[in-house]
């Protein structure tokens, strides 16, 4: 990278930035949604069964990414030249975050369901 | 020395991507501390913010092969369903781990949170990645992106280290076996 990419970086707002970071924290809160909601109702188990070999987990995974990729791009877009209050995106994010690793931890998913 | 196809393409999955993800996370950790530093002394050099930026690019590319290898070729393996009246069931890991009330919670608990726990992992570190490419240097002058690239790759080696933890202890109970046997060395006896 040169001098002069580096100032050109220096000036590209948060919005690209802030658009990545809630989105990722979107997709592992829906990763944990969809784990959680998957194991909760039979249904929605069965219908997440896209490929039998590996069942429910084919569906769950890629509801998932394709969540993911679509708020990342819709983000992108909107935020590509606006700078954002990166402070909220980040408490959102990491709740998300949260909420990925404590609905596809087992123990929590059955305390949550009375198990 | 032989191995079956199954057993070689489960070490590939654990230790050939898994691991290698993990042991690339210092090196990783170490360099986004760098490049995002607000009081650091001196700046990464144009080479080193481009090796840390292809450094992060084979890491995505690591754990998108890692889950999608686990969850595709290896899982299918682990949760095949025994023919009828089928007794052995050292073929059927799953089957095996839930037939003994001393192992079922190792799939109830470690299979379960590991299957789904390990795609936090790409997902992070995609998005790390990415802000680490797109904002380079310039990440100092946010000090809270820089906060959440950080917290973000933390969370993807603590999903790594979920899962990989309980994928060794897994394949040490039941072991994902078969497949045709590859002799890699003929021993003298």
């Amino acid at each position: 990278m040169t001098a002069s990419q580096i100032q050109n970086t220096a000036a590209i707002p948060n919005g690209p930035g802030a658009a990545a970071i809630l989105a990722g924290g979107i997709g592992c809160g829906v990763m944990g949604l969809m784990a959680f909601s998957a194991d909760a109702s039979a249904a929605l188990g069965k219908a997440m069964n896209i490929y039998n070999p590996t069942g429910a987990l084919s569906g769950v995974t890629t509801v998932t990414i394709v969540v993911w990729l679509v708020v990342w791009f819709f983000l992108g877009r909107a935020w590509a030249n606006k700078t954002v209050d990166i402070g909220k995106v980040n408490l959102v994010s990491f709740a998300l975050l949260a909420v990925g690793f404590l609905l596809t931890f087992p123990p929590f998913m059955d305390l949550l369901q009375g198990k | 020395m032989e191995i079956t196809t199954r057993d070689l393409i489960t070490v590939i999955h654990g230790m050939g991507l898994g691991a290698l993800f993990m042991l690339a996370f210092s090196a990783a950790i170490a360099g986004i501390y760098r490049i995002s530093a607000p009081g650091a002394s001196t700046s990464m050099s144009a080479r080193e913010q481009t090796v840390l930026q292809l450094a992060l690019a084979a890491m995505v590319i690591l754990a998108w092969l890692t889950v999608f290898s686990g969850a595709y070729i290896v899982y299918p393996w682990y949760r095949a369903v025994p023919p009828a009246g089928v007794t052995d069931l050292a073929d059927y890991p799953r089957r095996l781990l839930l037939s003994n009330n001393k192992t079922s919670e190792w799939h109830n608990v470690g299979m379960e949170w590991k299957e789904h726990v390990a795609w936090l992992a790409p997902i992070a570190i995609t998005m790390v990645a990415y802000v680490i490419s797109k904002y380079g240097r310039a990440i100092t002058q946010h000090p809270k992106m820089r906060a959440a690239v950080l917290t973000f790759a933390l969370a993807a080696f603590a999903a790594t280290g979920a899962a990989g933890a309980f994928g060794a202890f897994l394949n040490k109970y039941a072991p994902v076996r078969g497949g045709d046997t590859i002799i890699l060395m003929q021993g003298e006896k």
